[in-house]
């Protein structure tokens, strides 16, 4: 239960970070409460690690005009309590009450969070669902990877072993848009058995722009095209959402555990995207 | 691997050490500064029992390395209280039985006390969501949500204002 013995570095400015990557067992250390667990039980031996916690000017929740950019360095804590989150996306905030525990969310970051992509993790989902732009930086430049692409697997990500996350920008959504989130858990802060987010507009009555994804449920957070293709042009009916989500509980992959069994899984998506949808459609303007 | 000088303020006092970078924080508390009052339970963030402030916020001890507490201030569980009389905290978890046998206690002082610090009258949700991520096998919370409602009352009353900041 103690970490393997690694090499520390704690740079003054993001360049000299960026450079410290260029090694493939380096890891990045920002609020460190999923990689210091998994250092503790020798999980991760990283042979150096990146400490970016006094790299300046990355702490920010910032209003960029039309979107909300987010720093490497803000940690769950400050994104909670933020005006900007409160305003524009308050279902960042509906699944923030079940992540993790305030003194967890004092030191552990968004983009950290993001980076580790733990397959029961909701914010992957979220981000999804708004379609967050992802700015991953390295010592050669800066490239920009939208949410949707940037979640390959079980804890995979796009990202290179030379980059890091530095900003999250996530556009407001345009006006009238409805939201519904819901997540079943043995406890709050623990991980999720299922977790469904879905955005959605109504237009004439109808359903468009649906977006909706499943965490907890397969290898990554999942965007659900089929389910979105479902809705959009629908006029919103329990039967349509009871239908969409027999479909998504089918198109899901889950694996069973001690916890909780695959077919339980299904249930629940089965269970909560007809209220998550009802939800958005009554959230939406 | 090489140590690290550091240099912090721990209950108000300065401490300067060399530090191997793999030492956690609730180990260098508990056995270079011997402070044994912090617990540590799981020592993988689950159970809150090595909760500490740095900063002013309460975070897992086991959670952060030694190296990383250079030029913070840290808060422990012997930094509340003062010339051996109880804070305010504390003695509503005596008074109102907050504990059994103890193991979670100081866990459980730093998350009210964080939490007393933002919130001076807060609701019976508040309270258990403020301490939603400390375990405790003995008393089923109860008390202890009895006891942080009762410190809540005592600190707004003014008995020992003063101390909190301290700790």
């Amino acid at each position: 239960m103690k970490p393997a013995a690694f090499e520390y570095e704690c740079p003054q400015q993001l360049d000299a970070a960026l450079a410290l990557l260029n090694d493939a067992n380096s890891r990045i250390l920002a609020g460190g409460q999923s990689l210091v667990p998994m250092m503790n039980f020798r999980l991760a031996t990283p042979s150096r690690l990146v400490d970016i916690n006094k790299l300046p000017d990355l702490d920010y929740v910032r209003d960029a005009g039309d979107a909300v950019e987010i720093g490497a360095l803000a940690r769950h804590a400050q994104v909670y309590a933020s005006n900007e989150v409160a305003q524009h996306f308050p279902i960042m905030k509906a699944a923030y009450e079940w992540i993790a525990h305030s003194a967890v969310r004092n030191r552990g970051t968004l983009c950290g969070n993001l980076c580790h992509a733990d397959p029961a993790s909701e914010m992957p989902a979220i981000m999804q669902v708004l379609e967050a732009q992802l700015t991953l930086s390295s010592a050669s430049g800066a490239r920009v990877v939208v949410a949707t692409d940037f979640f390959k697997g079980s804890y995979e990500t796009a990202i290179a072993a030379d980059e890091m996350l530095t900003m999250l920008s996530i556009s407001k959504p345009a006006p009238g848009t409805g939201w519904g989130f819901e997540e079943v858990a043995m406890r709050k802060g623990d991980y999720a058995w299922c977790t469904v987010a879905a955005t959605l507009q109504l237009s004439s009555g109808k359903i468009a722009s649906a977006r909706v994804a499943v965490s907890g449920v397969d290898a990554c957070a999942t965007r659900l095209s089929d389910a979105e293709s479902s809705l959009d042009g629908q006029a919103p009916d329990t039967e349509l959402f009871a239908n969409v989500a027999a479909s998504a509980a089918l198109a899901v992959d889950p694996a069973d555990n001690v916890a909780v069994s695959a077919d339980y899984r299904r249930d629940l998506v089965r269970t909560l995207m007809p209220r998550v949808l009802q939800a958005a459609v009554e959230s939406a303007g | 691997m090489d140590k690290v000088a550091i240099n912090l303020t721990v209950n108000g006092r300065n401490r300067q050490a060399l530090v191997p970078p793999r030492m956690l924080l609730s180990d260098f508390i508990r056995h270079e500064l011997e402070l044994p009052g912090t617990h540590v339970g799981c020592e993988h963030g689950v159970c809150g029992s090595c909760n500490v402030l740095v900063d002013g916020k309460a975070v897992r001890s086991c959670l952060m390395f030694a190296v990383q507490t250079d030029g913070a201030r840290i808060g422990t569980i012997e930094g509340m209280g003062a010339d051996g009389s109880l804070h305010p905290i504390q003695e509503a978890f005596w008074e109102e039985h907050g504990l059994q046998c103890g193991f979670c206690t100081p866990g459980m002082l730093v998350a009210a006390t964080e939490l007393l610090a933002e919130k001076p009258d807060p609701s019976e949700e508040e309270i258990r969501e403020a301490i939603s991520g400390n375990l405790c096998r003995c008393t089923g919370y109860e008390f202890i949500i009895k006891a942080i409602r009762s410190a809540a009352q005592k600190l707004r009353e003014g008995n020992g204002a003063a101390q909190t900041e301290s700790a």
